[in-house]
């Protein structure tokens, strides 16, 4: 924000083209672009948020009552692949978010934006606890089938490089106090990191054949009966809507916190503090 | 362009010469840190000759991480790099020069030395001079890669550390091939689609690298 104001008061003439150019963005049919800003998307956020939470909750009751009593039982695994109805899901959302906050990371820096980098705030610590949860539920799910909790196997290693690189970014976006290059040194990370997540993942997968033998072979597709499929995809609508919701009530949050020297956030907080009063 | 280029690569060869304990820092901890490792793993030859070439790329992946955080330093300490910045040059160009400077000073040695301490893990000879290739071939991606977590992390608490954390997951690729290179003219396999790999993986990071630096630096010293 620094500089921003400079200048502005120079000439008579150009202050009375920006009241003009104010004035004419006042009369333009109000577009979606004014959620950019934070004070117009705070309540769209706040209304949005408990719907997508809603909607996960209802998802992920129909997801686990099909995944614990409709879908069959494994022919080979028995009853321990269950958990593929959550490890998979966790799986794809830590790929999926971490593309997201590298979307979002390239729109602020394009666009100037500041609430696109606090999307990409939000989402960091979502998808950092699916990558985190992948990974255990593999290990967990690892144990019966494989013996073992942990193999180097091309998928499970490029998700924990995939751990690494959200924890850089929390780190790195937490280690920097000053707002403005915390937000674009983040998203710059997540940038070359979004790059890089294909890279990793066939470099690793080039190391892991040459290495191992296909003593585990999770390459080949198994065949998966319809109902399987469908909890599953019935399930990952759940986890998504599930961020959703939760990146919307932690970007709220955050706006509140940057934003806490303007009227508008005194305001909102007088009236959160009457609410909480009764 | 070729004039600034030039200028900033004499600048940076005077100040490394003048600076030159540091270099031998670098390259004494990567002698160290490879020596180490038989005293954790045992004297036995062929456990040894079958870690070698991942030992010392490990090695010269962290000796190169070392090293890192003086990238940009002293630049913002005494404000050459605000003024480097302000200058009209393109930024690119001098923050390629650095990072030559950087590379022909930490990487260069190392690569060198390699050969001599594979000696040490009775790697086969004919395969040294490979290991030496892989390494020049590499360790520019390296540096490079480390020089945008160096910009990242450039006057922030705790740099050093972070730096790691950002480094390392993104280095990995460059681990397997020049390490797989080598394992697999152990092993008696073709490895020029490793060289071809790690020589792609060079260009991309010339192309791309420099500008992630250049944005980072801005982000630095506002």
């Amino acid at each position: 924000m620094r500089g921003k104001n400079r200048g502005m008061d120079a000439t008579p003439g150009r202050r009375q083209r920006w009241q003009q150019g104010i004035e004419a963005r006042q009369r333009a049919p109000r577009s979606l672009w004014r959620f950019a800003a934070p004070q117009q998307f705070y309540p769209l956020a706040g209304r949005l948020a408990p719907w997508f939470a809603a909607l996960a909750a209802v998802l992920t009751v129909v997801g686990l009552y099909l995944a614990f009593f409709v879908a069959p039982t494994d022919a080979q695994q028995g009853e321990v692949y269950r958990i593929i109805f959550l490890h998979v899901p966790a799986a794809w959302m830590s790929m999926f978010l971490y593309l997201v906050m590298a979307f979002w990371g390239i729109v602020g820096w394009v666009l100037n934006t500041r609430l696109s980098f606090m999307m990409a705030h939000a989402l960091a610590p979502t998808g950092a606890i699916w990558c985190f949860i992948a990974l255990w539920t593999g290990a967990l799910w690892g144990r019966p089938t494989w013996g073992t909790y942990w193999v180097w196997d091309a998928r499970l290693t490029s998700q924990l490089l995939l751990m690494f690189l959200y924890l850089g970014y929390l780190a790195l976006t937490r280690a920097i106090e000053d707002p403005r290059r915390a937000d674009r040194a983040g998203a710059l990370l997540a940038i070359v990191g979004s790059i890089n997540v294909p890279i990793i993942y066939f470099s690793v997968q080039w190391w892991n054949t040459l290495h191992q033998g296909a003593s585990v072979s999770l390459t080949r597709a198994p065949s998966m009966a319809t109902v399987m499929l469908v909890t599953m995809l019935i399930m990952a609508f759940a986890a998504w809507f599930y961020s959703i919701a939760v990146a919307l009530w932690r970007v709220r949050t955050i706006i509140l916190e940057r934003e806490r020297h303007t009227d508008w956030v005194a305001a909102e907080l007088d009236r959160l503090a009457a609410r909480e009063r009764g | 362009m070729g004039a600034v280029f030039a200028a900033m690569l004499r600048r940076e060869m005077a100040l490394a010469w003048r600076g030159r304990t540091d270099v031998l820092l670098a390259l004494s901890f990567f002698v160290v840190v490879v020596c180490l490792f038989p005293f954790g793993i045992g004297p036995e030859a062929n456990q040894l000759r079958a870690i070698a070439p991942g030992v010392v790329w490990v090695t010269a992946l962290l000796a190169s991480l070392l090293a890192l955080p003086r990238l940009f330093e002293h630049d913002l300490r005494d404000g050459t790099l605000e003024q480097l910045l302000l200058s009209p040059e393109p930024a690119v160009v001098w923050v390629l020069a650095k990072v030559t400077v950087h590379w022909l000073v930490t990487g260069v040695p190392v690569a060198l030395f390699a050969p001599l301490l594979a000696g040490l893990y009775d790697l086969q000879p004919e395969v040294l001079p490979l290991l030496a290739g892989t390494l020049l071939l590499g360790t520019p991606t390296l540096t490079l890669i480390g020089a945008i977590g160096a910009a990242l992390t450039l006057g922030v608490r705790s740099g050093a550390v972070l730096l790691a954390l950002l480094v390392l997951p993104l280095a990995v690729p460059v681990l397997i091939f020049g390490a797989g290179a080598v394992e697999a003219a152990l092993g008696g396999v073709s490895y020029t689609a490793h060289l071809a790999l790690l020589g792609a993986g060079g260009l991309a990071s010339v192309a791309l690298a420099p500008w992630a630096c250049v944005a980072a630096l801005r982000l630095a010293v506002q």
